[in-house]
């Protein structure tokens, strides 16, 4: 019990991470190497709000979403649009966002720390709660409730609204959406957005548990490219899913078999799923 | 143009361009004197040097130029500070070093932050005779690397030392029979924390200590709770983690919810930090980890003080007092020696007695044998309670829950 | 094409030769510019010969480096055994490692191959600082060796003018057509009969022996080897980065990615130095928008310029 319970809190962490980058990448077609930085963006957005003027992360949350959303929507109109204008091919695309997003990880890292080098340390709703008989961390567990409630609105976005469609379509088959009427431009700034803003409050959220600092970004754009990749490009479900399963293995390991295998552990389950499912999880062939 | 135009005008734009070098340089030898660092600022070491490190030579400057400068034969020059992100890599770190010693020929250079970096940048320190007093270092290699690199010094102390440190601590605390000979102990799968691991197993079992949980955990763990789950499973009275900074702070927190249930409770480094006393508040009452320093004495109130008002921010209970103690060692060798003379400076060095704030400071061997190893949070300071060579040690204190 | 061949050859030859001059000009800071771009030639290089004709991007020259870096170290420091035996194993570790990675491989395309060799970096890393915590232990992997910075650069280059060769010679082997084939198609590649597996497996040996052999050689000027650092994500980003800046469709290409690259960095890094990595960033944009095709497009224009004009 103890396991499934954190495990599921860990997995609503990695969903967190996660989820951004699967929207960026699956509809936007940009290989975001600047997602880990943007949510530690959102943790030093919390750290200062809250040692500055002890706002609660769960407020600066609500104005970080929508900055990010706009900053995103801003960097991807004027640095990844004339990208995906100029590219003549995917692979192209790929090779360009690679190396336009690996400066921006740059430029937001060295801002960062020129803001605040040190670790982001604070300490918020740190206090133990029970559930189900399992003692847990008041932060992670908003932290994972945020998570699901994130997750379960870009599912039912995605799938039972017009604009949700669209994305899905654009993510599918680009040329194919434009032939249908869709502006896949448009489409693509606003999956990329939604996806910073995702990234962004995941940041401010993980911050409560996780002593971050400027550099770490790095990490998280690890993790999120496993997950996203083990869950099949293009499907938030899978990415959710990835992220639920690799909570739990990690957990389980670490309780039942040695802490210090937890990353050997996620990184075997993901080569293995990948091996069995060279697409990921919910991945299509070509996609 | 003709050709009388143009030599005339070469000439003369020479003659303006070596009379503004020369000028330059003249200024340059006259008033200041250049010293070197590189250190990190991005990358998994800076938030721990941006603590102990770099605030500390921002300080130490600041005073000098404040008084006019460092006493020279030549009159007082004010120091110039080159500094360089070396962003944790050792790569960048030799280039950089190497930038400073034969590009911008800094009369001395700041030793690096960090025992790999330390260790890799020696032989360049070496090479060009500058004095490294390493400060943030901890190695057991002390004897064969001052052997091989003869301006290298050592003030941290060395990795069995702070096991030691700690393995006193607990027999004391056993003998007095105030804790059961059971240690559930943790460490961070990277170089520092396996060393100290390695080396904590032979020296608390020769203790009379066993071992009740001993694992380690990869860098970056995002969820520590099932390693302090399993050591509450234990009975052992003493949690010991051999831990890096963010994990320090994770592990701790985890405690905290779990309410571990330990008389001793001791994280490494960062523990010292003033930013850990912030986090967690009156709830580390008690809890002890490397470094420690005696916060009563009027030199290291001084220092703590002026620390405060130049950079802003507290300094921590460890490095950063032993930091700039070395600052203080390179002042008095330099201004004794009264030029740019490395050799010298190293040789004063290693014959002298040094008064910082952490009292008198001297090398044998080119290590100093004056550290703390193991302190202890009571009542919102870290204070040392077990040391190399310092007085002002404080008793040890059983860990009495979280509230 | 083949004396055009012949001529490329030639000149890598002279470049060589010039190269190998470097640390009987300058011992200081320029040296060690020349090491570490040396270090990225020889990476990038080796790396390009695997993914400059499949178009696979693999990130796990970390790993190899890693390999190498982290098998001298424990070796010399744990087990008292010569630095160059310590060597001379290594590479044949990671051949053996490759082969493994890319017969597992061989079903993944496009970026599944990319985060694949990622995860498994980064798995193998996990791996190494647990084995070496539980079974190995060790009080600190010390590589202390009388090497110098010239040693270290000769080495390099030596390493870097092979594997040249090698490519060059692959180049004009059976193998080496049909990688191109592989690269623009591989269906096409396999109804042709070329057997595309053990193609690519052999040629990812190549650049997993070689990646290995650099991690091995520049672990002295390390000094102190810590597991979590060799074994860096970042340096395969890096090899990566270089490579395409310089372009991956000619051997040559990342030798005039990996230069200015250095350059720039280092000048960057020299003139700003409170705010490095914010500037290397803000560069890095300004290359991509204004160097679409990296440097060998640029390269290629200016030579196609001259012929024009």
């Amino acid at each position: 019990m103890d396991i499934l319970i954190s495990g599921l809190l860990l997995g609503g962490t990695y969903a967190l991470v996660a989820m951004g980058l699967n929207l960026q990448y699956g509809v936007a077609r940009i290989m975001n190497l600047a997602n880990g930085e943007t949510l530690v963006l959102g943790a030093l957005a919390a750290f200062l709000a809250f040692t500055a003027i002890s706002l609660s992360p769960l407020v600066t949350m609500l104005v970080v979403a929508p900055l990010s959303f706009a900053a995103n929507w801003v960097a991807y109109r004027l640095l990844l649009r004339p990208l995906v204008k100029r590219a003549k091919s995917p692979g192209q695309l790929e090779v360009d966002s690679i190396l336009a997003t690996f400066g921006i990880s740059f430029a937001l890292v060295g801002l960062m720390v020129s803001i605040h080098g040190e670790y982001y340390t604070y300490s918020f709703l740190a206090r133990p709660i029970e559930i189900l008989g399992t003692t847990v961390a008041e932060n992670r567990l908003v932290a994972a409730l945020v998570a699901a409630g994130i997750g379960a609105a870009l599912v039912g976005w995605l799938n039972f609204t017009r604009t949700g469609t669209a994305v899905r379509a654009v993510s599918v088959d680009r040329q194919a959406a434009q032939l249908v009427g869709i502006n896949v431009a448009r489409v693509s700034a606003l999956a990329f957005a939604l996806g910073g803003a995702v990234t962004a409050t995941g940041g401010t959220l993980i911050s409560t548990f996780i002593t971050l600092d400027g550099s770490m970004g790095v990490i998280f754009t690890m993790k999120a490219l496993i997950i996203v990749i083990m869950g099949g490009v293009g499907d938030l479900r899978g990415s959710i899913i990835a992220a639920i399963v690799l909570g739990l293995v990690e957990t389980a390991v670490a309780s039942l078999i040695d802490p210090g295998l937890t990353l050997v552990s996620a990184y075997v389950i993901f080569l293995g799923i990948l091996l069995f499912r060279p697409q990921g999880l919910f991945g299509k062939r070509n996609a | 143009m003709n050709r009388r135009t143009l030599l005339s005008r070469t000439t003369a734009g020479l003659t303006t361009l070596a009379a503004a070098s020369l000028l330059s340089f003249t200024a340059l030898a006259a008033d200041t004197i250049r010293i070197g660092t590189v250190a990190p600022k991005t990358g998994p070491l800076a938030g721990g040097a941006l603590v102990s490190q770099w605030p500390n030579v921002d300080l130490w400057i600041q005073e000098v130029n404040e008084r006019g400068g460092l006493k020279l034969k030549d009159g007082q020059k004010k120091i110039e500070l080159v500094a360089y992100d070396d962003k944790t890599n050792p790569t960048e770190h030799i280039k950089a070093v190497q930038r400073l010693a034969t590009q911008d020929k800094v009369d001395f250079i700041i030793a690096p932050y960090g025992t790999g970096f330390n260790i890799a940048a020696a032989p360049i320190y070496a090479k060009y005779d500058y004095p490294q007093i390493a400060v943030t270092s901890v190695t057991d290699q002390i004897g064969e690397l001052t052997e091989r690199y003869p301006s290298l010094f050592f003030t941290l102390g060395s990795t069995t030392a702070f096991v030691e440190g700690l393995r006193d601590v607990l027999v004391k605390l056993k003998d007095e029979g105030k804790i059961n000979n059971k240690i559930a102990m943790v460490n961070v799968a990277d170089a520092f924390g396996i060393e100290l691991a390695e080396v904590a197993r032979p020296t608390f079992e020769a203790a009379g200590f066993e071992l009740v949980y001993d694992k380690s955990y990869p860098l970056g763990t995002p969820d520590l709770s099932p390693i302090v789950k399993g050591a509450k499973a234990t009975d052992a009275d003493s949690f010991v983690a051999w831990s890096y900074p963010p994990d320090t702070f994770g592990l701790t927190e985890q405690a905290v919810i779990e309410d571990l249930n330990v008389k001793v409770f001791y994280t490494a480094v960062a523990t010292a930090f003033p930013a850990y006393g912030g986090k967690f508040g009156a709830q580390i009452e008690n809890v002890l980890g490397a470094g420690g320093v005696n916060p009563d004495t009027p030199e290291m109130q001084a220092y703590r003080t002026k620390h405060e008002e130049v950079t802003g921010k507290a300094p921590d209970y460890w490095a950063s007092a032993n930091t700039y103690a070395s600052l203080q060692i390179l002042e008095t060798a330099i201004e004794a020696v009264g030029e740019v003379n490395r050799e010298a400076v190293t040789d004063y060095i290693k014959t002298h007695t040094f008064d910082t704030i952490m009292g008198p400071i001297s090398f044998e061997n080119q290590n100093s044998n004056r550290f703390w190893t193991v302190g202890q949070w009571q009542g919102g300071v870290f204070r040392g309670v077990v040391s190399s060579n310092i007085d002002g040690a404080v008793d040890v204190k059983l860990k009495d829950g979280w509230k | 094409m083949t004396a055009k061949g012949w001529k490329d050859l030639v000149l890598i030859g002279v470049l060589v030769l010039a190269a190998a001059f470097v640390p009987l000009v300058t011992d200081g800071y320029w040296l060690s510019i020349a090491v570490t771009a040396m270090m990225y030639i020889a990476l990038t290089t080796a790396w390009t010969l695997f993914s400059g004709p499949t178009h696979y991007i693999s990130l796990a020259t970390g790993a190899f480096f890693g390999v190498g870096g982290y098998l001298v170290a424990t070796g010399m420091s744990d087990h008292d055994l010569p630095f160059w035996l310590m060597a001379a194993i290594a590479p044949v570790v990671s051949v053996v490692l490759a082969a493994l990675i890319g017969a597992a491989t061989l079903r993944l395309s496009g970026i599944y191959f990319v985060i694949f060799t990622l995860g498994l970096a980064e798995m193998i890393r996990g791996l190494v600082s647990w084995v070496q915590n539980n079974f190995l232990g060790s009080r600190g992997l010390y590589v202390l060796t009388d090497f110098t910075e010239a040693h270290i650069y000769w080495m390099l280059l030596a390493i870097a003018a092979t594997v040249y060769v090698i490519g060059w010679l692959i180049d004009r082997s059976r193998l080496g057509f049909a990688m191109k084939i592989i690269g623009n198609d591989e269906g096409v590649a396999k109804h042709l009969g070329i057997d595309t597996a053990r193609a690519k497996v052999l040629l990812f040996m190549v650049t997993g022996f070689f990646s290995t052999l650099v991690g091995a050689i520049v672990a002295p000027r390390y000094s102190y080897i810590e597991p979590n650092q060799v074994f860096s994500p970042e340096l395969s980003f890096m090899v990566v980065i270089m490579a395409l800046l310089g372009g991956t469709q000619k051997l040559w290409g990342p030798i005039i990615g990996v230069i200015p690259f250095i350059l720039i960095w280092e000048t960057i890094t020299a003139s700003f130095p409170n705010a490095t990595t914010l500037y290397l960033g803000l560069c890095f944009l300004a290359i991509v928008y204004f160097l679409p095709n990296g440097v060998v497009g640029l390269v290629q224009k200016i030579i196609a310029k001259g012929r024009s004009a």
